[in-house]
């Protein structure tokens, strides 16, 4: 098989990039989210507003590198992005209905005035969402992973298309639809992507919190979700042995079989072990980093594993990918767009991490008036 | 049961129906709030601080919706018209991108602003609030330059149906994205303006000599006044690319039926189609050639230059025309009143008619943005690409699309009636200051 060009690798790893962002930050927005429907205890009112107050500034900041991926997506490799959205229609329809629910309860709870009902319904709603749309990001990654997504495109595409789109002989909807990404993989993957952000988002915590109380609260937290971690993924492994038949195993298996596949895993236990040495020692810091790493080296275990696949077993990154001239341009958009970025980013969360006791907030700035 | 089709462009139509209201109050309140903050850091007049942090408080819910609403859309496009993205994607993908960064800068900096009134330096806030108003605005300029594209496309080739020499810069510049653009941005300035105007006009003519309100309708009208003066001359522009580009639209906008010199403009009026007339329309001699090419005898195409079958609903694109031109002629009428009693130094509260003007207004700039873009995007049917790629063969394959249809309808009527109801709180909240006590000596300690 050929390679891509270097181009197409390139902003395949742009994209890659995105991700492992937007699982890392915004990510452990949507485990806080998690934390806040399982708050408990006497404390648990301060654990809700510690989660807020360090959700509130940046959620919508983080949330765009979602969108950065999708745009990149469409923009780069367009036949990737619409196979995706045939195929994963529902799941990617669910999983927006989350996100549009999650960020609105969100904000309702925030500005919506101080009724104690009210906001304990957009709170409710902000957890719920902020724990199913999670579990649905991962069934479209283990989806497209188990080969099934790329199959189906192919049997979708090989029917001759009619006016208003009737179901092909012999497939059902949920045999084209449904049966792709409804399997116990994909859906393990999806657990395995809410433990890992709630893992993240009880580890970031333990920085945040403003007193010894909560911090033992989220190192409890941090702990169990690392044991979920570690439980989900052997799960999902003895899933993957039992049902991928062997011809569609290359991701799969190229997890065990490539010349990196050892150091790779080498590597992400040690990350695993490291987060939870620290957070036992109480090295906060230290876990923060170690658990970011851990789930940035799964990420990019994934990918790695489907190279040169974006969409397998059919669409490599260099068959899907946009024409030359489209690919610079993206790269000169994606220069510019860093330079001003970075440090904007970096400006925003000097504001607002650490020293937590000192909430800038207008209402403040309005009652220091008064 | 409606057909797939038709569910997807439902679908399509109800989202961005929906993501233009808070999307245009992102490009309009920031630049209210930077006007209210500056008075307040000038002046010294609480009243504006107070203004300042409650339109943010506003501002915020309705921006998260709009993100959250931004983002459904960028993945409807491939939900609903993974044909149209595989088609486009490499050719118009460009703006898209750069609005994501136009989006990333907005994000940061509204979390600056709302969160960073007692952290940060009142100079930065208030550039963190012009950044935010800036890139609040290039994410629009973006935006519409990729729906110009679908409305004159350009910077590629067709070879066997598929798009080569693709020139991502070409797709950008072409001819509808200067007007669109133009027009779009001072429409989301005039809507804004008008809504918070007219909000606070009906609660002046209940509290006459409320100071706040005085404040704000003040701050209201700087934006919105202007907008809404130049909007028709910016109107009077895109009715010309269109009537060059587009003659179907423009025939459709305007009810013409038959090719002529000299072409009518019609006020008003419904549109027969089968009979191929517009009937009880208001005819002015002339008038439609005059307009749409400065030229009284201009030959003007009229739908029997077009077959049949490339036709838009004609209906549909007509009286949505005569609705955003009859609202935009009022509100711009309304403004040139309102710069009048400026000029003459009357405060505009003393008269209770203009008031009442205003307050009537206030719901026609978003009015006539849905008016405006059912123009732009039903005109444009059959295509959705105009005359490269058919709306109908651009839609997903997959059946039963009428179901997330429902659920996205019955989604956002819910999160609009939520919105609703907590902006009706907030308002309702607003303080009750009487002029005299306006100037007391408080707010210079704040934030600084
Ligand atoms: C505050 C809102 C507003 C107001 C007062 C007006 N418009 Fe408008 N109009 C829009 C808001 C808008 C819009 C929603 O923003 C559109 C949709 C696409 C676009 O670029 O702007 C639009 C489209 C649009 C188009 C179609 C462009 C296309 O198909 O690409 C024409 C010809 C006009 N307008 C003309 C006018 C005229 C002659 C007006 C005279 C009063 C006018 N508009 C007032
Ligand atoms: C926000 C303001 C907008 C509104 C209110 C709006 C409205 C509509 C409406 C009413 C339709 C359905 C037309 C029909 O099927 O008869 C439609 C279709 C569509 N619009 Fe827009 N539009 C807006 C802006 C845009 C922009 C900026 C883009 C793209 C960059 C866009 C892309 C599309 C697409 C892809 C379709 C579906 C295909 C089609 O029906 O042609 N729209 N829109
Ligand atoms: C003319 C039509 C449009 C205008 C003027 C417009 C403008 C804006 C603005 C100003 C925002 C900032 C958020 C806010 O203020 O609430 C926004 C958000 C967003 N828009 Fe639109 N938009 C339009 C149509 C579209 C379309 C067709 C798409 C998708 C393809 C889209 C995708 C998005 C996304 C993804 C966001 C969220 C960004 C964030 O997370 O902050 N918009 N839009």
């Amino acid at each position: 098989m050929n390679g891509p060009g270097a181009l197409p690798i390139l902003l395949a790893g742009v994209m890659l990039v995105s991700l492992n962002a937007y699982v890392l930050m915004g990510g452990a927005d949507f485990g806080g989210g998690v934390w806040d429907l399982l708050a408990t205890g006497e404390r648990c009112d301060r654990q809700r507003d510690l989660i807020a107050h360090a959700i509130g500034p940046i959620w919508e900041a983080n949330h765009v590198w979602l969108i950065l991926v999708v745009v990149l997506l469409f923009t780069c490799f367009p036949p990737a992005f619409a196979t995706l959205a045939i195929v994963l229609h529902v799941p990617l329809a669910l999983m927006l209905i989350g996100i549009v629910l999650r960020g609105s309860a969100f904000t309702f709870r925030t500005y919506g005035g101080d009724e104690v009902a009210a906001q304990r319904r957009w709170g409710r709603m902000f957890a719920i969402a902020s724990t199913i749309t999670p579990v649905l990001l991962g069934i479209c990654i283990g989806a497209v992973a188990s080969l099934r997504v790329g199959e189906a495109a192919q049997r979708i595409a090989a029917a001759p298309r009619a006016m208003g789109a009737e179901v092909r002989v012999g497939e059902s909807f949920s045999s084209l639809y449904i049966a792709p990404w409804l399997t116990p993989f994909a859906v393990g993957v999806g657990l395995l992507a809410l433990a890992l952000f709630a893992f993240l988002a009880a580890t970031y915590l333990t920085l945040e919190a403003p007193d010894e109380e909560l911090r033992e609260d989220f190192r409890r937290r941090a702990l169990a979700a690392a044991a979920a971690v570690f439980v989900i993924a052997f799960g999902v492994l003895i899933v993957a042995r039992l049902t991928t038949p062997p011809r569609g195993a290359p991701p799969l298996a190229a997890l065990t079989a490539r010349w990196w596949a050892l150091p790779l895993h080498l590597l992400t236990g040690l990350a695993a072990i490291g987060a939870i040495w620290a957070l036992v020692a109480r090295r906060w810091r230290l876990a923060r980093v170690a658990a970011a790493a851990q789930v940035t080296l799964i990420l990019w275990g994934w990918a790695l594993a489907q190279y040169p696949y974006l969409v397998p077993p059919e669409l490599t990154i260099g068959g899907a990918a946009a024409p030359r001239r489209t690919l610079v341009l993206a790269l000169w958009a994606l220069a510019i767009g860093a330079v001003l970025l970075i440090p904007s980013l970096a400006y925003l969360f000097g504001i607002f991490t650490g020293a937590p006791q000192a909430f800038g907030h207008m209402d403040r700035a309005v009652e220091r008036r008064e | 049961m409606i057909s797939d089709l038709l569910a997807a462009r439902s679908q399509m139509a109800m989202s961005l129906a929906f993501h233009i209201l808070f999307a245009v109050v992102g490009i309009g309140m920031p630049v209210l709030m930077v006007i209210a903050e500056m008075r307040w850091r000038r002046t010294g007049d609480a009243l504006h601080l107070e203004l300042a942090t409650r339109w943010a408080k506003g501002t915020a819910i309705l921006f998260a919706v709009g993100a959250v609403s931004g983002t459904v859309l960028s993945f409807e496009l491939g939900l609903l018209w993974p044909g149209f993205m595989h088609f486009s994607g490499a050719i118009v993908g460009m703006p898209f991108a750069l609005e994501g960064f136009a989006f990333f800068t907005e994000a940061i900096f509204l979390g600056v602003y709302l969160y960073g009134w007692d952290r940060i330096s009142p100079r930065a806030h208030v550039i963190a609030g012009m950044i935010v108003a800036a890139s609040g605005t290039a994410s629009a300029v973006f935006v519409v330059i990729a729906n110009a594209w679908m409305n004159t496309p350009r910077g590629f080739r067709l070879e066997d149906g598929r798009p080569v020499a693709i020139d991502p810069v070409a797709a950008m510049l072409t001819p509808a994205a200067f007007p669109e653009v133009l027009h779009m941005v001072i429409a989301a300035f005039a809507a804004t303006g008008f809504i918070v105007a007219g909000i606070h006009a009906l609660m002046l003519l209940r509290d006459r000599d409320n100071a706040f309100h005085h404040r704000a309708l003040t701050v209201a009208l700087i934006v919105a006044a202007p907008a809404a003066i130049v909007q028709p001359l910016s109107g009077d522009i895109s009715a010309r690319y269109v009537a060059r580009w587009q003659p179907a639209k423009l025939a459709a906008m305007e009810g013409q039926f038959r090719t002529e010199r000299g072409a009518p403009l019609r006020i008003g009026g419904f549109p027969d189609e089968r009979a191929r007339v517009t009937r009880h329309a208001i005819e002015i001699p002339y008038g439609l050639s005059l307009l749409a090419f400065h030229d009284p005898h201009a030959l003007v195409k009229g739908l029997d230059a077009v077959p049949r079958e490339n036709w838009p609903p004609v209906r549909i694109v007509h009286i949505a025309f005569q609705v955003m031109v009859a609202l935009g002629t009022y509100m711009a009428l309304v403004s040139l009143w309102v710069v009048i009693a400026a000029l003459r130094r009357r405060p505009i509260a003393d008269s209770r008619a203009l008031l009442r003007a205003i307050a009537i207004g206030g719901p026609m700039g978003f009015l006539a943005i849905e008016a405006g873009w059912t123009v732009t995007e039903v005109g444009r049917q059959p295509w959705i690409v105009y005359g490269v790629l058919r709306t109908a063969d651009a839609v997903t394959p997959m059946p039963g699309l009428v179901v997330p249809f429902i659920t996205f309808t019955l989604l956002y009527c819910l999160l609009g009636a939520i919105v609703l109801w907590l902006l009706y709180l907030h308002v309702h909240r607003s303080p009750r200051v009487p002029e005299r006590d306006a100037m007391a000596p408080a707010a210079r300690r704040i934030p600084a």
